[in-house]
């Protein structure tokens, strides 16, 4: 049935059109200045997809003969990566238009990336995996050189490119071991395949399929790109990357490991909690270091998805809720984070040091309380939200039988509080400085600051309503 | 006889060859590039022994999904070197080191 399988793809689809259709009118009207409406208009399809498909269907459809599935675990992953991904584009308008970057092609490659998230977390068959990963990619590669005219863009673009087709290198040779050993690349003849004594050739597939999303999730050790791209690419796709495609990264682990792997979590378990336990030390440790806000913030995320990771590892339903519900709060974390960061200008440039935040509670004592709050949850401390979204990853590692991931979590958790609360130290009892940042920025960055800042400790109180579908999600991808 | 062993040998070779090429290369963008290629080509020869193995087109078609994005991805890396040629006037892998740590 042609028109069904249309219809359960039809969120993709539409976005596909509408970003098709909006470089057409860019490109035939030739004007720049409507990136800045393109942008806003791009953020409300985004957002009328998201209620769409959170509000719209509750059932489990597969379509164009199970190469896509379009569950509840699908939908969740995709409502997040949605409303991140509007949440993005808007703080980033005022920061792109100030240093005429506000080009059209701009909201037009975040939405083609979109759709590639939305075919990863759909996939049902290693094609399509592929396929949608690459949108992805390729649209990121772009959109990190986006500054043409700066070294450190274009330089960030090149790692970013090249690592980043390694790691693609790397899963599709995987995926050709595990094609050739189960003899289909479709995720029901994998897993019928990958069931108890798995052969030897599907197992080093599925550690080269493990090693390539762990690029892409950048899980230590193939973590050593973020902190350059970080640091190099224009700080709104710094956002976009920090949000978005971490989600659809870590949801589509979930789906090749659950889906395709099912039948030997044994096997994967083993890889996933050594990479959750190796990138929640390093994120830790080497953040302490680090002086540029924006690289401490890519070290912060990789001890971040060392948590997810480990709600995986856990190779339980309530694990994989645990790891959505995870994600839902960092990014929700994040996207407060990274609209301060575009708050903080002087004399309009990005003020990257951390030593010039000394005593911005002085400045603008709303936003810093805000960045409180944010930080504070960064860092994991009750009663902020940060802290519930460990407690649910931990007790799912705990669950699953492995407490000893579960300490250590604790552990590395204790030692990245460290830089997080050090910066809220400089802001409140740093040095005087003879030149601080001025309080500014556009509204709708404070906003976001703010809306954040509150929903760190508001969101508590509605987080029962994303445990429910989060549930639903993870039993939806759990057979 | 030549049994899918062999090509598997072969592509396994030509897979390690490129990721070494990657990591070892100390002179220049435009032959990480060529790696790249050389490990989709692997790859692909993969999909092809085991679609021939098989008797199965799968992997036939995923070797031309791959094909196409291979040359999408080309595309897209020659032209962000060649912005990064404009702004530092060299392409030599061990000049591409502003941000380290």
């Amino acid at each position: 049935m042609m028109s069904a399988d249309l219809a359960t793809l039809a969120p993709e689809i539409v976005i596909a059109l509408y970003a098709m259709a909006a470089l057409v009118f860019a490109v035939y009207t030739r004007k720049d200045a409507l990136a800045g409406s393109l942008l806003w208009v791009t953020a409300a399809v985004f957002v009328a997809v998201a209620v769409y498909l959170g509000f719209g269907r509750d059932t489990t459809t597969e379509a164009f003969g199970g190469l896509v599935v379009d569950d509840s675990f699908a939908r969740f992953a995709k409502v997040i990566i949605l409303l991140s991904a509007a949440a993005v584009l808007v703080m980033g308008q005022g920061y792109l238009a100030g240093r005429g970057l506000l080009r059209f092609e701009y909201p037009a490659l975040i939405a083609l990336a979109v759709v590639g998230m939305m075919v990863m977390v759909s996939a049902k068959n290693l094609m399509t995996l592929y396929m949608g990963l690459e949108l992805q990619s390729l649209s990121l590669y772009v959109v990190a050189s986006m500054r043409r005219d700066s070294l450190r863009s274009t330089e960030a673009g090149m790692k970013y490119f090249v690592l980043g087709a390694l790691s693609s290198g790397l899963l599709l040779y995987g995926s050709s071991l595990v094609y050739g050993f189960a003899g289909t690349t479709q995720f029901d003849g994998i897993i019928a395949a990958a069931q108890g004594q798995a052969p030897l050739g599907l197992l080093f597939g599925l550690v080269f399929v493990a090693s390539g999303l762990a690029f892409k999730v950048s899980a230590v050790p193939f973590h050593m790109w973020t902190p350059d791209v970080y640091e190099g690419s224009p700080a709104p796709v710094t956002a976009f990357f920090a949000t978005a495609p971490k989600v659809a990264a870590v949801a589509l682990f979930a789906r090749v490991m659950h889906d395709a792997f099912g039948g030997i979590v044994g096997d994967w378990q083993q890889i996933v909690a050594l990479l959750s336990l190796l990138s929640m030390f390093w994120g830790a440790i080497a953040a302490i270091g680090q002086t540029n806000i924006k690289r401490l913030l890519a070290y912060s995320s990789i001890a971040h998805m060392g948590f997810a990771l480990m709600g995986l590892a856990s190779g339980t339903e309530f694990g994989v809720s645990a790891m959505l519900i995870y994600m839902a709060i960092y990014v929700t974390m994040n996207v407060g984070t990274f609209a301060f960061v575009m708050l903080l200008e002087r004399d309009g440039q990005l003020v990257t040091d951390i030593s010039a935040l000394h005593m911005y509670a002085m400045q603008a004592p709303g936003k810093a309380l805000a960045v409180l709050a944010l930080f504070f949850s960064l860092a994991g401390v009750p009663p902020f939200l940060g802290f519930f979204g460990k407690l649910y990853v931990l007790r799912a590692a705990y669950d699953g039988g492995l407490a000893w991931l579960a300490i250590a979590g604790v552990i590395a958790s204790v030692i990245g509080a460290y830089y997080y609360l050090r910066i809220v130290y400089f802001m409140y009892f740093g040095k005087e400085q003879d030149d601080p940042i001025p309080s500014g920025g556009t509204l709708v960055n404070q906003g976001l600051v703010t809306g954040c800042g509150i929903a760190m400790l508001g969101g508590v109180l509605v987080l029962y309503y994303v445990e429910i579908p989060a549930l639903a999600a993870a039993i939806s991808l759990v057979q | 006889m030549i049994e899918l062993t062999h090509h598997l040998t072969v592509a396994a070779i030509l897979f390690v060859i490129g990721i070494f090429g990657l990591f070892l290369n100390r002179k220049n963008i435009i032959i990480l590039l060529m790696s790249i290629e050389l490990m989709l080509l692997a790859v692909n020869y993969n999909f092809v022994a085991f679609s021939w193995h098989h008797g199965d087109l799968g992997g036939q078609v995923f070797t031309m999904f791959v094909l196409t994005v291979a040359a999408a991805e080309a595309a897209i890396g020659l032209a962000i070197l060649v912005t990064f040629f404009r702004n530092r006037g060299t392409i030599a892998v061990e000049d591409v080191n502003m941000m380290k740590g």
